[in-house]
């Protein structure tokens, strides 16, 4: 069967599991995320949705399962190849995660100083242009705790586009940010996908920024893929998570006074630490 | 039954944890020895300003403790000598306990307390604050970025302040020789010189060089492994400070009997 090599998939999971400890958070994910589409990773706190984009970039291992990123497998991976595919990526933390040492401009420009041998006047040529794509001309001197919450992720974007990756990833873009500020955020989103067509995933609770910005989105519960669809398909679905999910219904209270009176007197289980949990 | 499996399960710990902290050690090594030639330059200038911090900052209060550390050697050693009319050993006894032994000790201590705990603090921050998960998906090794500068730091200037924690305890012996003993401050400085041998020197420097090592390695890795959450960064200087000040003891020991057998030859 011939396969045209434009729709080839960028990422490609295969039955991906992650663990912590013996605990798994990830149950057997598959998708695939086509060249210059968006993805919405949508969920729950405690879903796993953070999970599965921390092991997409490589920074947690797969306890079984295949993630195929231009073809490469990143669970089998050698340190070097690693490298190899994360020069093709770029990541936008939660908070940003600048180094607070160095300048805006000493962000942006490093991995660029790091992976290669460009002159100096070449540097500052591309560190004003990334600036400026993500509107924060100027500000390259300020160092990260000058700047506001939504242009710190501004300068993180800055940072993840420098080496001009061909997949984009966010990790909650709009988390902490006024609706106007978050506003802006999606807008830039939309900016790259438009002028870039770029392969972009965004992981998000959001869900007005989701609709926004998804050409399709799925849907992480506790560890399972629930729901995968453009976001028409997802706001017809019937599936009761997804509903649960969008008309944002809270989970069912305990009902029936034996199964409270189990809650009330059940055994305490081993306190078990949840490792490594982020929110 | 349950005791012998404690003490199996601490002592795996133990080991593990020696482990870890060798393989952060030979991994910060290779990219300060190695890499560097295979076109991974060294972050020298970031080191020159660890340096700075570690070594030139320390300068005063290391100083000051070296100083009283050595008049209060003089004092004890004085304590002791003058029942036997030695007054005049006192040098040589300030000069070979302050370099073989309490020159590396007090300033790798004081090291730990100012740029050990730092180290961690630094670290385990930007652990919290995704920085090192940020530098990983750029494709840039936390380790050859963070960690290597500052063992090269360590490196080089716990043994130049070793050399100078000696000559400020020595100068200490010589305030009590100078106005107790009769000596003068040249012919004080002159017996202490004479007193010491080259390998007295040697020992101390050797040791505090493995001293260097230690602190550099506990210190980024209780950085690197600190859980999320500022009440983290806390426990892991806390824990960066008490382990190094134990592993630089342990340290010292070994050192010092294998310098102890080896000079028996």
């Amino acid at each position: 069967m011939f396969v045209s090599p434009q729709t080839e998939p960028v990422i490609s999971l295969r039955n991906l599991r992650v663990s912590y400890g013996e605990r798994e958070i990830l149950h057997g994910i598959s998708f695939d995320v086509l060249p210059g589409e968006t993805l919405v990773i949508l969920g729950g706190s405690g879903s796993g949705k953070s999970t599965l984009l921390r092991t997409l970039v490589g920074l947690e291992k797969p306890s079984a399962g295949e993630i195929l990123i231009k073809g490469q497998d990143l669970a089998k991976a050698s340190a070097a190849e690693l490298d190899e595919i994360r020069r093709k990526i770029g990541m936008s933390f939660q908070g940003g995660a600048l180094f607070g040492s160095m300048t805006v401009g000493e962000n942006v420009a490093l991995p660029l100083r790091e992976h290669t041998r460009l002159e100096e006047s070449t540097i500052e040529v591309i560190l004003r242009l990334k600036l400026e794509q993500v509107g924060l001309e100027g500000f390259e001197y300020y160092s990260p705790s000058q700047l506001s919450g939504g242009m710190k992720k501004r300068a993180a974007v800055a940072r993840a586009l420098a080496m001009d990756p061909e997949i984009l990833f966010f990790d909650e873009p709009s988390a902490g940010l006024d609706p106007i500020i978050a506003a802006g955020i999606d807008e830039l989103i939309l900016q790259l996908k438009r002028a870039f067509r770029m392969t972009i995933i965004v992981v998000t609770h959001e869900l007005a920024s989701a609709f926004l910005i998804a050409d399709r989105m799925l849907l992480i519960d506790k560890g399972n893929l629930v729901a995968l669809g453009t976001p028409e398909e997802m706001r017809s679905s019937t599936q009761p998570r997804v509903r649960q999910f969008l008309d944002r219904v809270a989970e069912p209270e305990i009902s029936g006074e034996m199964d409270y009176l189990q809650m009330l007197t059940a055994e305490r289980p081993n306190a078990q630490k949840p490792a490594g949990k982020r929110g | 039954m349950e005791l012998v499996s404690q003490i199996a399960d601490n002592t795996f710990n133990c080991l593990g944890y020696l482990g870890s902290l060798v393989s952060l050690g030979g991994r910060a090594a290779y990219y300060t020895l190695v890499s560097p030639f295979q076109g991974k330059p060294l972050r020298l200038k970031r080191a020159i300003s660890q340096a700075m911090d570690v070594g030139v900052r320390a300068l005063p209060i290391l100083s000051l403790i070296t100083f009283f550390i050595g008049l209060i050697l003089a004092l004890q050693a004085a304590y002791e000598l003058r029942r036997f009319g030695a007054m005049s050993a006192v040098s040589t006894a300030v000069a070979i306990s302050m370099s073989r032994e309490l020159g590396p000790l007090v300033t790798a201590i004081v090291v730990i307390g100012r740029s050990g705990s730092a180290f961690a603090a630094e670290i385990a921050t930007m652990k919290v604050s995704e920085e090192i998960d940020a530098l990983e998906t750029m494709a840039i090794s936390p380790i050859r970025f963070l960690v290597a500068p500052k063992f090269l730091a360590m490196m080089v200037m716990l043994p130049c302040l070793t050399t100078w924690a000696n000559a400020m305890g020595i100068l200490g012996g010589a305030l009590f020789g100078v106005t107790q003993a009769d000596f003068t401050f040249t012919r004080y400085i002159r017996a202490s010189i004479d007193s010491l041998l080259v390998h007295d020197i040697t020992t101390g420097l050797v040791k505090s060089v493995m001293f260097g090592i230690t602190i550099a390695a506990v210190g980024c890795l209780e950085g690197l492994s600190t859980g999320a959450g500022a009440e983290q960064v806390g426990r892991s200087t806390t824990r960066a400070v008490v382990m190094s000040i134990f592993l630089v003891v342990i340290v010292d020991l070994f050192f010092t009997a294998l310098f102890f057998f080896a000079g028996k030859q």
